[in-house]
């Protein structure tokens, strides 16, 4: 149905002309989940974009071949496009917060595109609308058709994304990052409901996704991207049971696996940069230094009856706002030295527990504990606490996590000035470049700004930083959740081995349960700010004794040995 | 350093913005000229001895006036020429000074409301929002009345040029509150800004080593943008009779002067300073909509 051939599109720049997608060919047949898989910069939304005709300028199609049916997809006029668009091809995007206009209802952003498409009444368009629902999953659909979109769950939403775009019965429909935006349980319904759709209605699906799960979990076919090329091509099962490519069957290996740990993962390739080493500092001599000052090793942490409230929305200007409940006596215990894996959806109360910890965030009953020592609560830590340096967090996002407009060196040098551990800057700074050695970056980055590393480079910066305090216990909220899968093999790797040489004690948060099992000890389930279930990692992952966390694991899409 | 300036966007979208290179050359053009003035005027405006009556309302040289002056003479037989350059000197230095001062205070309280937030942001932003209330021609009246209440007689006429540029000030000081204000809420729940403050950093470290820096590109385009609303201000004020006085004229004064010969035919005495601060504004306001653009990547 939707043949692509040796399709190559170019961005033509200040720098010269980039070539986003080269020689991609690939077809889809009616009913036919196609998956389109790579890492971030590979050119799986840009030729989401080329099919549908909605390039961003300045790139344009500089090559190659697009049929739908009959139709050659380049050689429409603009209008002609237009008028495809939705009647027969769709598109499924990745946050139906931002997807739907959150002004209209439901029905009339359904009745909308409809008419534009078809000229039926509006009565008829309705009718239409609310089978189209009812199929898709919403009950009570002829009362919920009239609600807005701030009135569905995120879910819900997407299935009435999902319903938009299948509103004008389209052939093909293309949806770019469909459920990233999900938590585990709706992601699976949702992949679930795009199963359904193309076996009943012989819907053509490309499937554009970085997440390896999603793919082994509904695909057909697959095709395997990596800078605008096609590295491998065909079945699903074959391509990921036995890659034929080197870059996929590394890929594969990077994937974390939630059938069994693993004690490193295998790196596709270097993100080393190709930059001279003219340090005269390495490793070893950051390693000494850690390992220099009065401790090495890491300390317990605890949570005991630790109770967060918030300040729920006001609904009378008389009365007090009603108290939301963010955490619920939580009581957790981290070994000294070990990796406490922290899991639960969104909105469970994973970060925080981590701002509570960190002194963000006042709870308002509870007590901390460091060690053997009671570890004051976020009013009561003074800035000159101890503790601010003992305990140390790596972020989510390093795109965020660190100050654009400060170097290297100065982002690194920050702690040892401010703890007081250096008194002379020629050392901090020879301790900084020691320690970029030993994160696995070369030392001349120095002098750089953030803005000139990749993802992975800041993610190690920001555990870099995070050593230079000498801490004993690591925070780190989701560390690779921003990054791609072979990057987030290699900065886990990395926490591996810090945390095997200098024992430290990390709590690890994550909503990716693979992620998890691949780094902790010990775990413990947050759901709705209460836990769930805590224990030991294999212990969970073999036999969870929550119902909960059952749902949870059998959710998670995996791929199978 | 000046090949990595070449190769920066900023350079790279000003040649490429013809509007832009326009604006710049004017402005820099009559900046420049203000205040080369004591240097390349003809006569000194100010200097009683260097003009002389006899040359009064003389016409510009292509209506057949005296070569010696290009866009002739006023009443007082002044050089069209030389009052404006010096003019636009003193408008501009009271501008700038203002637009300093409205800097400072403006994004000194504006960083310090949005990062402690709570009463004191409350109290500022409100302080904020009567300053809005009052024009700015009201405040003018208002400090110069306590300045001529307060100040011996003698000081009064020295610190005119002091007390206008207080006035501007306080007119504008509230742009700048608000816009770090806002900037400061996006930057506070970054990541960076949470580290530093785990770390236990000192919070008036973290409010100007970490989040001033990544804020100044907004604050940038409102400096430009209120630059022309302070040369603007103090052009009303003196045409109102609250700004300078008649014998050290700004570009306000002398159209206020240029407004009693509007409907007797001697057209330049108005006309010439009206171009001049038009010109000179709308210049600056094409550059401080470049940098707008510059610095929001949305709208390139």
């Amino acid at each position: 149905m939707l043949t692509v051939e040796n399709l190559t599109v170019q961005f033509p720049g200040r720098h010269g002309t980039f070539t986003a997608v080269e020689d991609v060919s690939l077809s889809i047949a009616p009913g036919e989940i196609h998956g389109l898989v790579g890492e971030s910069g590979a050119g799986k939304s840009t030729i989401g974009a080329a099919i549908i005709g909605l390039l961003q300028p300045p790139g344009f199609v500089a090559g190659g071949l697009m049929q739908l049916g009959d139709t050659d997809l380049r050689s429409l006029t603009p209008s002609q496009a237009h008028a495809m668009r939705g009647a027969r091809i769709s598109m499924i995007f990745q946050d139906p917060q931002t997807s739907l206009n959150p002004l209209m209802t439901i029905e009339d952003q359904l009745i909308e595109t409809i008419q534009a498409h078809e000229d039926i009444t509006s009565a008829k368009a309705l009718e239409r609308a609310v089978d189209l629902l009812e199929e898709i999953g919403i009950e009570g659909a002829a009362k919920r058709i009239k609600a807005y979109p701030h009135q569905f769950s995120g879910g819900m939403r997407q299935r009435v994304v999902i319903a938009l775009a299948l509103c004008t019965n389209p052939e093909l429909i293309i949806a770019d990052e469909p459920t990233t935006a999900l938590d585990v349980a709706v992601q699976s319904q949702v992949l679930d409901l795009i199963r359904r759709l193309a076996l009943t209605r012989d819907i053509g699906f490309l499937l554009i996704t970085h997440d390896i799960g999603v793919i082994a979990q509904i695909t057909d076919n697959v095709t395997v991207l990596r800078g605008g090329k096609v590295m491998e091509t065909g079945p699903t099962e074959k391509v990921l049971q036995a890659p034929d490519h080197p870059y996929t069957q590394s890929l594969m290996a990077a994937v974390p696996r939630l059938d069994r740990k693993l004690d490193r993962f295998l790196v596709p390739d270097s993100d080393k940069p190709a930059m001279a080493a003219p340090a005269g500092k390495s490793a070893a001599d950051a390693e000494r230094w850690l390992r220099g000052g009065e401790q090495a090793l890491g300390e317990g942490l605890g949570m005991h009856g630790v109770t967060v409230r918030f300040t729920g929305p006001r609904e009378s200007l008389l009365r007090k706002p009603d108290a939301f409940v963010a955490l619920d006596d939580v009581t957790m215990q981290v070994r000294p030295g070990s990796v406490m894996g922290l899991v639960g959806e969104s909105g469970s109360g994973k970060s925080t527990m981590a701002k509570v910890l960190t002194g963000l965030v006042q709870p308002s009953e509870g007590r901390l504990t460091l060690g053997d020592t009671p570890l004051p609560l976020a009013r009561q830590r003074g800035r000159k606490d101890p503790s601010r340096r003992l305990i140390q967090m790596v972020f989510q996002d390093p795109f965020s996590s660190l100050n654009s407009r400060h170097r290297i060196g100065d982002i690194l040098s920050e702690p040892l000035w401010l703890y007081g551990l250096e008194p002379d800057k020629g050392n901090r700074r020879d301790i900084a470049a020691a320690m970029l050695d030993l994160v696995g970056l070369s030392a001349d980055a120095i002098d750089r700004y953030p803005h000139q590393f990749s993802g992975g480079q800041r993610q190690r910066i920001a555990v870099a930083r995070s050593l230079l305090a000498r801490p004993r216990v690591l925070i780190c909220d989701e560390p690779t959740s921003a990054l791609d899968v072979s990057i987030q093999a290699q900065v886990l790797n990395l926490l591996k081995d810090l945390q095997s040489q200098f024992g430290l004690t990390i709590l690890f948060i994550s909503h990716n349960l693979a992620v998890v099992r691949q780094m902790s000890d010990d775990i413990t389930v947050l759901k709705s700010g209460k836990v769930i279930e805590a224990g030991g990692s294999e212990g969970f992952f073999t036999a969870p004794q929550a119902d909960y966390s059952r749902a949870l694991l059998a959710l998670t899409p995996g791929v199978a040995a | 350093m000046l090949a990595r300036l070449l190769r920066s966007d900023g350079i790279y979208l000003f040649l490429r913005s013809p509007a832009a290179i326009v604006a710049a050359i004017v402005a820099v053009l009559v900046v420049g000229g203000a205040f080369a003035a004591p240097w390349i005027a003809t006569s000194n405006p100010y200097d009683l001895a260097s003009f002389s009556l006899m040359d009064g309302l003389l016409p510009p040289v292509w209506q057949g006036g005296d070569p010696r002056f290009l866009l002739g003479t006023d009443d007082q037989g002044r050089d069209m020429v030389s009052s404006i350059l010096y003019g636009a000197r003193l408008s501009l230095t009271i501008a700038i000074m203002a637009m300093i001062i409205a800097t400072v205070l403006g994004v000194g309280l504006g960083l310090a409301a949005g990062f402690f937030g709570g009463r004191f942001d409350a109290i500022v932003m409100r302080i904020a929002d009567v300053q809005l209330a009052l024009p700015a021609i009201l405040t003018a009246l208002l400090i110069d009345g306590i300045s001529r209440g307060l100040l011996p007689a003698a000081m009064q006429d020295d610190l005119r040029v002091a007390v206008l540029t207080l006035a501007i000030a306080l007119s504008l000081w509230v742009n700048f509150a608000r816009t770090a204000r806002a900037s400061v809420f996006v930057e506070r729940n970054k990541d960076y800004v949470q580290a530093a403050m785990i770390m236990g950093q000192h919070p008036l470290r973290v409010m100007l080593r970490h989040i001033l820096p990544n804020i100044l590109g907004p604050l940038l385009v409102i400096m430009t943008v209120d630059l022309a609303s302070a040369i603007l201000l103090e052009a009303t004020l003196s045409f109102l009779g609250i700004g300078l006085p008649a014998d050290s004229p700004s570009l306000g004064t002398l159209i206020r002067i240029g407004m009693q010969f509007l409907l007797s035919g001697e057209w330049w005495i108005l006309w010439v300073p009206t171009l001049f601060l038009v010109a000179l504004v709308v210049s600056i306001n094409v550059l401080g909509d470049f940098l707008r653009d510059v610095f929001n990547p949305r709208l390139r």
